[in-house]
């Protein structure tokens, strides 16, 4: 089993291959269309984040409002692709890990290799589940965005699924290339 | 003529937005076991455990199988025998605010599409009305869409000659191209003939259909079974990572259409497939 503590260091990164099963403990930063559009402005205007993304992973996710004394409602991933024109920018700013669900761009593949970071696939629909390993939810960014706000989530063995590792490697060509 | 309660419609409708979000279908609980028994990659036989694993845990705490508890789509069959003092689109939506308020459920539509501002309460919900002449019933069909799997809609007007070939030829690059997009394993509704607009209908109708159900016309009932077995000879698997388990079902809608046209729509459901029904 192999487990993996935030900030993500690069050492560790580096022994990830396409393919393995991660479950990670520590900060995950929530974030989706609406404030991927904020966050990629600022940086084009030279502004602070909201939060210091060294290290840090982010998680495409809008998540259910919670049920009285929850953590947090229900919280499995988007489909990454829709953010794909705002992650080269983050991970060139020092993000180290994404988690989504679904294909990459080819720019993002370049970025994530570049960087010497990871992108993860989380199960899509099994967002009651994935809820279980959420700790905390506190509200860094964006309230108005409501469920599309910045979050950060305290996590206990997260289980993720290494899509794009740093050497290159994609698991959906990977089973793609694979036929029945 | 029977008088519709507009108040019981709103409760019902709340309740059955609620249900669909957090209840998975029986047809669909055990097509996914049967699956799951069948997957040959372990890893999606590993995904198929989790979903249904993911399916338990809603039920008994009842929160939703998927954060992104989607539009409210809504088809409303009116009995024409049926009296309505108010506006029925109204109370549906009504509804549709109480459900996914009381309910906990995500509220996922912005007003303008350009703006893009929050609604803060799910709705406008897209309601489809069909008037049943002789009958003094509502019914109503609450069928949450997710985004993720909506994106991965396909139309195509294609020609005559294109025929049976051409159809099969389009929706395997379209399942292809989604891939995992859409939530493996995925429902498909096919929807061919009618016109622009029928023609998306009519797919989205068919993912409406018990997943054990065949059509009654032979020519879409072969072309049901041949695309299953098609797409699930693709290696899309579950969640787009490898294996048998691509498609549970596909269903195929049919409507006349123009001489001069073949209008084939592919409309995808993720594997929480929801659909509750409500009778009034």
């Amino acid at each position: 089993m192999i487990k993996l503590t935030t900030p993500l260091k690069e050492e560790e990164l580096l022994k990830l291959k396409a393919g393995d099963v991660v479950y990670i403990t520590g900060t995950i930063y929530t974030a989706r269309d609406a404030a991927h559009s904020r966050l990629v402005k600022l940086i084009e205007n030279n502004e602070n984040l909201p939060f210091d993304i060294k290290g840090q992973i982010i998680y495409y996710t809008g998540p259910t409002p919670p049920k009285p004394n929850k953590v947090i409602g229900s919280c499995g991933p988007t489909t990454s692709y829709r953010m794909d024109s705002y992650s080269p920018q983050l991970l060139d700013l020092g993000l180290k890990g994404m988690i989504g669900k679904g294909a990459r761009s080819d720019s993002v593949k370049k970025a994530i290799e570049r960087n010497k970071a990871v992108y993860f696939a989380a199960v899509g629909g099994a967002a009651a589940l994935i809820s279980k390993s959420i700790t905390n939810c506190e509200l860094v960014a964006y309230e108005d965005l409501g469920a599309e706000a910045i979050r950060k989530l305290e996590v206990v063995d997260f289980p993720v699924i290494v899509i794009n590792d740093c050497f290159g490697n994609d698991l959906y060509e990977i089973a793609r290339s694979n036929k029945v | 003529m029977k008088k519709l309660d507009l108040k019981l419609l709103i409760d019902k409708v709340a309740q059955a937005c609620i249900e669909a979000n957090c209840f998975v279908n029986d047809d669909l609980s055990n097509k996914i076991k049967e699956f799951s028994e069948l997957e040959t990659n372990p890893l999606g036989k590993s995904i198929l455990n989790q979903i249904i694993e993911n399916h338990k845990i809603a039920k008994e705490e009842q929160i939703p199988m998927c954060q992104d508890t989607g539009v409210a789509v809504v088809f409303l069959e009116i009995g024409t025998k049926v009296q309505i003092d108010g506006d029925i689109y109204k109370a549906i939506n009504q509804g549709v605010a109480k459900g996914y308020s009381e309910g906990y459920l995500r509220k996922s539509i912005v007003k303008h599409p350009l703006d893009r501002v929050n609604t803060q309460d799910n709705t406008p919900a897209i309601i489809h009305t069909k008037l049943i002449p002789d009958s003094d019933k509502v019914k109503i069909i609450i069928a949450p869409k997710g985004g993720g799997s909506e994106n991965m809609s396909f139309l195509k007007m294609l020609k005559p000659a294109d025929g049976i070939q051409g159809i099969k030829d389009f929706v395997l690059e379209s399942i292809l191209k989604a891939g995992a997009n859409p939530c493996p394993p995925i429902v498909v509704g096919v929807g061919i003939g009618g016109n622009f607009e029928r023609c998306a209908e009519l797919a989205k109708e068919a993912l409406l259909r018990e997943l054990n159900d065949k059509s009654e016309d032979s020519i879409s009932r072969k072309l049901e079974e041949e695309l299953l077995e098609l797409i699930n000879s693709t290696n899309v698997g579950p969640q787009g990572l490898g294996g048998i388990t691509t498609a549970l079902a596909v269903k195929v809608n049919v409507a006349p259409c123009h001489i001069a046209c073949l209008p084939v729509a592919i409309n995808i459901n993720c594997h929480a497939a929801r659909h509750k029904e409500v009778i009034l």
